[in-house]
C-alpha cells in the first residue's frame, strides 16, 4: 500500500517526536522540544490563514495570550479546572476571531493585517494594564493541571519536562492532523483556490468572505491553544506573549519554514527555536547570525525552507 | 528533514563541554527591553568571576561562569534555567532581571534544588520564603516606606501619585497604596501614564488640581520619570517631587536635565553616593572599590543595577568559601548563613525565614543638587 501524503506527513512527525528522545541526554532537551511543539502548533494555525487562505495576521500573538490568560484567570477568578480552560480560552478565542474578522475579511487587500495587528496590540495591553485582574505587567501564575500527578497514580513515572514533550507532542500530531485534514475537505480546496485568485474563486462560486473567515477562526483556535499550553508548562504568563514582537515571530516561523504547508511550518517553528539555543555558544553575535540566517533563507529560498528543500529532492531523482 | 532535526541536536550537544571546575550559571537580561539594567548586571558577574580566578578562585578550585542572555523573556528564562541546572549542572544561579524572568527561575531551581539569588524587585520572590531563592534588591515596598518617612518628616501628609503602566512602575504603585494608611500618608490623586508617552503634563495639571496635595510621587522607571519632571518644572509647580529608585542613576538627571531636576528626592542606595558617605561608614570601602572596577572594566557609570549583581556575587562568593562542600544544598545552607556582609545595596543578614536580608537602613534619601547628588539628613 502506498501511503497518502497526508499518511506520510504524519507518520515522519510521529516518527520524530518519538525518536527524537533517544537521543537526549537530558531534561533540558525535553523542555526544548516542548517549546518547538507549542511554537509549531501557533504557526501551523499560522500555515492556515497564511498558506491556505493567503491572509496575513499580525496580531495572532493577542489569542495566544487569550488562550495562555484562559488557564491563569479562569481558575482563578471562577474555579474552572485549568484543562477545561483550555477549551474555554479557545471558543473565546474563535469567537473573537470571528467578531473581528467578520467585517474585515469582507474587504479585499490587506485590512486584515492592519486590523490584526490594532487587535494584538490592544490584547496586550489590556492584560498589562488591568493589573487587579491580570497580575499586570510582572505576570501572573498558572496552576498545575494535575495531569502529571494523575499519571504518575497510574504508574507512569514521567519527570516534569518529559510529562510537557508527551503531552505537548500529542496536541501537535492532533494539530498537524487536523490541518492535513483541512487541506484535503471542500474547505480547504476553496481556501487555495482564493489563495490563487480571489477573482477566480468566486467565478465558480466559492463564498470568498465566509471562507477566509473560517481560517482566522480556525488558526485563532491554533494560537489560543498554543498559549494555553505555554502558559500550563511554564506555569507563569506575562502579558508580553501577546506582544507585537511575538506576532511577528510566528509569522517569521511560517514564512521561513515555507506558509504553504504543515510540515514547513513544524520546521520553521522548530528552527526559530532551536537556533537561539545553538547560538549561545556565539555571545555577543548571537544575534546578528540569528538575523543572517533569516535573511539567507528569504533570499535564497524564498518559497521557504521546507517546500524548497522538496524541489531539490525531486529535481536531483530525475 | 530527520536528518535536519539529527543535525540541529547534533550541534545543540557540542555547544555542551564538561569541566571538572565549580560552575555558576547566570541568567540575564543583556539585551531586550530591559537590557539597561542586565547589561550592567552582566558584565558585573563577568568581572567578578575572572577577578575571582585571577586570585585562585575557590579553595584552589577554579569558578567557570555561564552566562546565557534571555532578553527578558520569562520563557526563555525558564528554558535557560532548565538548561543550567540539567546540562550545566551548575551549583548555584544568579539572575532573573526582571520579575517576570526571576518568577520563572526560581520553579526551576526550587524542583532542581540548586540555590538561586535573584536580582529582580518583587515581594513574590522572597514572600513567601523558599527554601532555595534568595535576592538582593530591596522591595518596592520598602522603597515606598522610605519615601513616606522622608515626606512625614517634612509635613507632607497628601499625596498625588503617578505611576508607569510597565511592570516597574504598576509593581511599585500597588505597594505604594497598601503601606500609605500605615505610613500617616493619604493619596489624594492616583494617575498612571505609559512608559512610551511624551507628555505627561494633563495627568500633572490634575494633581495640581487636587485640593490639599501637598507632594508628588512617582513610581516609574526609563524615560517616563525624566519626563514628569520636566513637566513639572514647565507648568510651574512648585510641590516637591518625589521619584522612585528606579530611576537613581546619573543618567536621569542627565535625561531630565540637572536645573530642571533640581530639589526632586528619591531613595537611592550608597553606590550612587559613595564619596559623600563618612568616612567610618561600612559601605564606603565597598561601594569605592567596586565602582572603581566596574568603571575601570565596563568604561561605564555604576548603575544601582549592576550593584545588584554586584552583591549577589558576594553572597554566593562568601557562601561558596565557607560552605562544607561544592554541593548546592551545602551552597543554600551557607547563603541562608550570610550575616552581616556589606554589600553596595545594603548590609545582609539572611535567615531561614528572611531571604531578602535587608532593612530600611539600605536606602538612603538622595536630593538633586547642582547637577549631583547629595545625602538628606
Amino acid at each position: 500500500m502506498r501511503l497518502s501524503s497526508k499518511q506520510a506527513t504524519l507518520l515522519v512527525l510521529a516518527v520524530l517526536i518519538l525518536v527524537s528522545p533517544a537521543f537526549f541526554p537530558s531534561n533540558y532537551y525535553y523542555r526544548v522540544g516542548a517549546m518547538v511543539f507549542v511554537n509549531a502548533i501557533a504557526v501551523v494555525g499560522i500555515a492556515i490563514l497564511t498558506g491556505y487562505a493567503g491572509q496575513i495576521s499580525l496580531g495572532h500573538a493577542g489569542f495566544v495570550g487569550i488562550g495562555g490568560y484562559a488557564c491563569a484567570l479562569m481558575p482563578l477568578h471562577f474555579g474552572v479546572p485549568p484543562l477545561l480552560a483550555v477549551v474555554l480560552g479557545a471558543t473565546l478565542s474563535g469567537v473573537i476571531a470571528w467578531l473581528v474578522g467578520r467585517p474585515i475579511l469582507r474587504l479585499k487587500g490587506y485590512y486584515l493585517a492592519v486590523a490584526s495587528l490594532g487587535f494584538g496590540v490592544l490584547v496586550a495591553m489590556v492584560l498589562a494594564n488591568e493589573g487587579q485582574v491580570t497580575g499586570g505587567p510582572d505576570g501572573i501564575k498558572v496552576p498545575d493541571p494535575g495531569a502529571r500527578a494523575w499519571l504518575t497514580g497510574l504508574g507512569l513515572e514521567l519527570s516534569n519536562a518529559q510529562f510537557w514533550y508527551v503531552f505537548t507532542g500529542l496536541f501537535l500530531l492532533a494539530g498537524a492532523w487536523l490541518a492535513l485534514n483541512l487541506n484535503d475537505s471542500a474547505t480547504g480546496r476553496a481556501l487555495r483556490a482564493l489563495h490563487g485568485s480571489e477573482v477566480a474563486a468566486r467565478t465558480v462560486g466559492v463564498d470568498v468572505a465566509r471562507a477566509k473567515l473560517m481560517a482566522f477562526v480556525i488558526s485563532a483556535v491554533y494560537a489560543s491553544v498554543a498559549g494555553s499550553l505555554l502558559a500550563l508548562q511554564n506555569r507563569l504568563i506575562t502579558p508580553d506573549v501577546a506582544g507585537y514582537m511575538h506576532s511577528i515571530e510566528l509569522v517569521t516561523m511560517a514564512v521561513l519554514g515555507g506558509a504553504g504547508s504543515v510540515l514547513g511550518a513544524i520546521l520553521g517553528a522548530a528552527l526559530l527555536t532551536l537556533l537561539p539555543q545553538v547560538l549561545t555558544v556565539l555571545q555577543d553575535y548571537e544575534h546578528v547570525v540569528l538575523g543572517l540566517v533569516m535573511m539567507a533563507v528569504m533570499i535564497f529560498l524564498p518559497a521557504g525552507l521546507l517546500p524548497s528543500a522538496q524541489r531539490f529532492m525531486r529535481g536531483r531523482g530525475e | 528533514m530527520k536528518r535536519i532535526a539529527a543535525g540541529v541536536l547534533a550541534l545543540g550537544l557540542m555547544a555542551t563541554t564538561a569541566s571538572a571546575d565549580i560552575k555558576i550559571g547566570a541568567i540575564v537580561a543583556e539585551t531586550g527591553p530591559a537590557s539597561a539594567l542586565g547589561d550592567p548586571e552582566a558584565k558585573t558577574i563577568r568581572m567578578m568571576v575572572d577577578a575571582l580566578n585571577a586570585k585562585g578562585g575557590i579553595k584552589g578550585e577554579k569558578v567557570r561562569l555561564v552566562l546565557y542572555d534571555d532578553g527578558a523573556d520569562p520563557s526563555k528564562a525558564k528554558t535557560f534555567a532548565t538548561r543550567l541546572v540539567e546540562d550545566d549542572e551548575v551549583v548555584a544561579m544568579v539572575g532573573g532581571t526582571t520579575s517576570g524572568s526571576s518568577m520563572a527561575i526560581l520553579a526551576v531551581a526550587e524542583e532542581a534544588k540548586v540555590p538561586f539569588i535573584s536580582l529582580a524587585g518583587a515581594i513574590e520572590i522572597i514572600d513567601p520564603v523558599k527554601p532555595y531563592v534568595f535576592k538582593t534588591p530591596h522591595t518596592d515596598r520598602m522603597a515606598c516606606l522610605k519615601i513616606f518617612a522622608d515626606m512625614k518628616a517634612r509635613g507632607l501628609t497628601k499625596v498625588g501619585l503617578i505611576s508607569g503602566t510597565d511592570g516597574f512602575g504598576a509593581s511599585m504603585r500597588v505597594q505604594c497604596l497598601a503601606v500609605a494608611k500605615a505610613s500617616g500618608i493619604e493619596i489624594v490623586a492616583d494617575e498612571t501614564y505609559g512608559p512610551k508617552d511624551a507628555d505627561m503634563t494633563p495627568q500633572l495639571i490634575n494633581m495640581r488640581n487636587t485640593p490639599g496635595i501637598q507632594a508628588i510621587l512617582n513610581s516609574g522607571f526609563g524615560q517616563g520619570p525624566a519626563t514628569i519632571t520636566r513637566n513639572h518644572q514647565q507648568i510651574g509647580l512648585t510641590l516637591p517631587l518625589y521619584q522612585s529608585h528606579g530611576v537613581a542613576s546619573n543618567a536621569f538627571i542627565e535625561l531630565a536635565g540637572a536645573k530642571t531636576a533640581e530639589g526632586v528626592r528619591l531613595p537611592g542606595t550608597a553606590l550612587l553616593v559613595g564619596e559623600l558617605l563618612s568616612p567610618d561608614d561600612p559601605q564606603k570601602p565597598v561601594v569605592l572599590a567596586y565602582k572603581a572596577s566596574f568603571e575601570a572594566a565596563a568604561g561605564a557609570p555604576v548603575s544601582t543595577f549592576g550593584g545588584y549583581a554586584h552583591d549577589a556575587m558576594r553572597i554566593l562568593i562568601d557562601a561558596m568559601g565557607r560552605a562544607s562542600s561544592s554541593k548546592p544544598a551545602a551552597l543554600r545552607d551557607a547563603i541562608e548563613a550570610t550575616s552581616g556582609l556589606v554589600g553596595t545595596t545594603g548590609t545582609y543578614s539572611y535567615s531561614p525565614t528572611d531571604h531578602l536580608g535587608l532593612d530600611l537602613s539600605a536606602f538612603r534619601i538622595l536630593e538633586i543638587r547642582d547637577g549631583g547628588w547629595k545625602l538628606v539628613n
